[in-house]
């Protein structure tokens, strides 16, 4: 398939800036391939979230295109995009990740709630999407005693951290997205995070964006960026 | 729907103030289908309560009092008919038959009524049903009572019973008649009507009691009276000619006509009770818009999550929505379940203090209306919230700054 030749990301001569604010990025080009893992690190307030939320088909470039998994986002209407999003892409955020409403397994279970696609590419029952959603909250080393929590406030940081990467890891999306999802937790907690993050990246081939202000974790990574000498507004 | 799903999972995790918030959606729901309840069901309760009757007499006065007080045993005759005069007009051709009615005693709160055995042949109600007896017969002799269904259940009486009347009306009424007691020989069914909280009794036995000395027992006057014409076509002749009488100063009444009236005053009362009940509904579903706007801020965090995991615009709009019609839901059935278990409790209350009939406790066809009314309204009021977290959702993106 064609698309499997397709860059994971594709920038070209984006721009965006926050309604009534000054041009946030402006970024003449950035591939990313598939399966890779980058690191991208930014000062604080240098528009690395916002970034995330291009690639996420969130927000919309101002011009330029943005390109995921062989997909032109340009050319879909937001609704798409959401659809698109749901379908392909996992998101972990620094904090409060999880619906506190909601028990640790349907948190886990709920992007596939919102993709028919993302449901189908782990099982058409059930019971089936509830045996994955352990699975992999088993491989992020979460005990079945707490994978069978009914509130996740009831969780520890560290712990609510895992749910929120077995929810962005389940039905093997195309591109992770990770904004943050260590900058809260100790030294210790975030190296190990880490490493079983990229391990299920790579077992299940996904392309990894992982976003962080703290330098010190880049080695780990394919491929470092710094969205500064990226960004041409900086310049 | 997996929206539905979480707006309700939503809802229960924050049950204690959203259950306030259905509270107060529930007292409105509560009031605005119970004024309309007993609204409709005093109506047909007093619609009921007399039919196949052409003219109602008695001493003149307003025709709403008359009917008030004769028929419903609400309030009291302020003058009597003589009764010569009742005589005369049941002598009178066109007359089929009367009723006579004698008030002013009671038993233990409940009225006690002298009438003769015409009451028990020709007195209908609720379309053309006549009292039927439950047990024993109707009175015959001196110091003889026929009881209504309600007054034996609540105190318990059986044919053989003997008790005694006391002089006057209400709770506190002394028991002047202690020297003459009645035995009850019937027990009447049960017809929704005040002939259920009435002692009846023969007007030579109300005679006995107030003048124990003389042998003659006529009586001297009555309260009111019935009549059944042969000919309804006569009805209004025989109105004015009793309207004209120069005797005494009587009043005759169409009870149709005059309920008509009573329904004229109390219409204005009534339409305030509800427009004042509508405001209270409104006054429920402020609170809830309250509730949600308020709640909306900490909840953007979850309306970002929500995003991230593909949710559209138009899905967190329908979030708000839902869990708004949902409130109104909850408060709507809660209103209409207190109601009604609110009323099975009353009614007995409402009979004896209003004359107050409830007819049947099921749902009505306005207490559905309100209810889905209620619901669509929260709908709406869902979709201001609904609106603003829309907004909010396009603005954030996914980097809230918290
Ligand atoms: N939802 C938003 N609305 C308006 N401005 C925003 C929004 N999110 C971020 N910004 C602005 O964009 C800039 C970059 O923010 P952000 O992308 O969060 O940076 P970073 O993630 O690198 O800290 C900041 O100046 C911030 O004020
Ligand atoms: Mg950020």
């Amino acid at each position: 398939m064609t698309a499997e030749l397709t860059p994971a990301i594709q920038l070209q001569q984006l721009r965006y800036a926050w309604p009534q604010q000054p041009s946030l990025l402006d970024i003449t080009a950035l591939t990313v391939q598939r399966g890779e893992r980058v690191f991208l690190h930014g000062p604080s307030g240098s528009g690395k979230s916002t970034l995330l939320g291009l690639l996420g088909g969130v927000l919309q470039a101002a011009s330029g295109s943005v390109s995921v998994l062989g997909q032109n986002f340009t050319a879909l209407s937001a609704a798409q995009r959401d659809h698109y999003r749901a379908a392909h892409i996992g998101f972990i955020f620094q904090q409060f990740n999880l619906l506190p409403y909601l028990p640790v397994i349907d948190n886990v279970l709920l992007p596939l709630r919102f993709s028919a696609e993302r449901r189908l590419r782990v099982g058409t029952d059930e019971r089936a999407l509830v045996v994955e959603a352990r699975r992999l909250l088993a491989e992020l080393g979460l005990s079945a005693a707490i994978q069978q929590q009914s509130s996740v406030m009831a969780l520890s940081h560290g712990q609510q951290q895992r749910v929120a990467a077995a929810r962005a890891l389940i039905g093997r999306p195309g591109l992770l997205i990770a904004d943050e999802p260590t900058s809260a937790l100790d030294a210790d907690a975030r190296e190990a995070f880490l490493q079983l993050l990229m391990n299920e990246c790579r077992a299940a081939g996904t392309t990894l964006v992982f976003v962080s202000h703290d330098r010190s974790l880049g080695a780990l990574f394919d491929r470092q960026l710094s969205l500064q000498e990226l960004n041409a507004v900086n310049a | 729907m997996i929206i539905l799903r979480l707006s309700w999972l939503s809802l229960w995790n924050r049950r204690g103030t959203v259950l306030l918030t259905a509270l107060g959606i529930a007292v409105s729901v509560m009031l605005l289908a119970g004024v309309n309840k007993i609204r409709t069901d005093m109506r047909t309760g007093f619609a009921n309560t007399i039919s196949d009757a052409d003219l109602i007499v008695g001493a003149r006065s307003g025709p709403v009092n008359l009917l008030l007080y004769s028929v419903f045993r609400l309030g009291d005759a302020t003058a009597n008919v003589s009764w010569s005069t009742y005589r005369k007009v049941a002598a009178h051709p066109q007359v089929a038959w009367t009723i006579p009615l004698a008030l002013g005693d009671s038993h233990r709160g409940y009225r006690v009524l002298g009438t003769s055995e015409d009451y028990f042949a020709h007195y209908r109600y609720a379309g053309d049903r006549p009292l039927v007896l439950g047990q024993g017969r109707i009175f015959q002799g001196l110091s003889e009572a026929v009881l209504g269904a309600e007054v034996a259940e609540a105190l318990g009486y059986k044919p053989g019973q003997s008790i005694t009347l006391s002089h006057g009306v209400g709770e506190g009424s002394f028991n002047e008649h202690a020297a003459h007691p009645v035995i009850v020989t019937g027990i009447l069914k049960r017809t929704g009507t005040p002939a259920d909280r009435t002692v009846h009794v023969s007007l030579q036995t109300l005679e006995a009691l107030h003048d124990a000395a003389g042998a003659d027992l006529t009586p001297e006057s009555l309260t009111a009276f019935i009549v059944g014409l042969r000919d309804r076509t006569a009805t209004f002749q025989i109105q004015r000619d009793i309207n004209e009488y120069r005797g005494e100063a009587l009043l005759a009444i169409l009870p149709g006509v005059a309920l008509q009236q009573l329904w004229e005053v109390a219409g204005v009362a009534e339409s305030a009770l509800l427009v004042v009940a509508a405001f209270v509904v409104f006054a429920g579903l402020l609170g809830l818009l309250t509730a949600l706007l308020t709640s909306l801020n900490e909840r953007r965090r979850e309306m970002a999550i929500l995003r991230s995991v593909g949710a559209r615009p138009q899905q967190v709009f329908a979030l708000l929505m839902s869990e708004a019609a949902l409130i109104g839901l909850i408060g709507a059935v809660l209103g209409l379940a207190a109601l009604h278990g609110g009323l099975a409790l009353a009614a007995g209350w409402l009979e004896a203090r209003f004359g107050v009939y409830l007819l049947g406790n099921g749902l009505t066809a306005f207490e559905l209306i309100t209810g889905c009314a209620v619901v669509f309204a929260a709908l709406f009021v869902g979709a201001i919230p609904g609106w603003r977290a829309y907004r909010h959702t396009l603005a954030d993106g996914l980097t809230l700054r918290v």
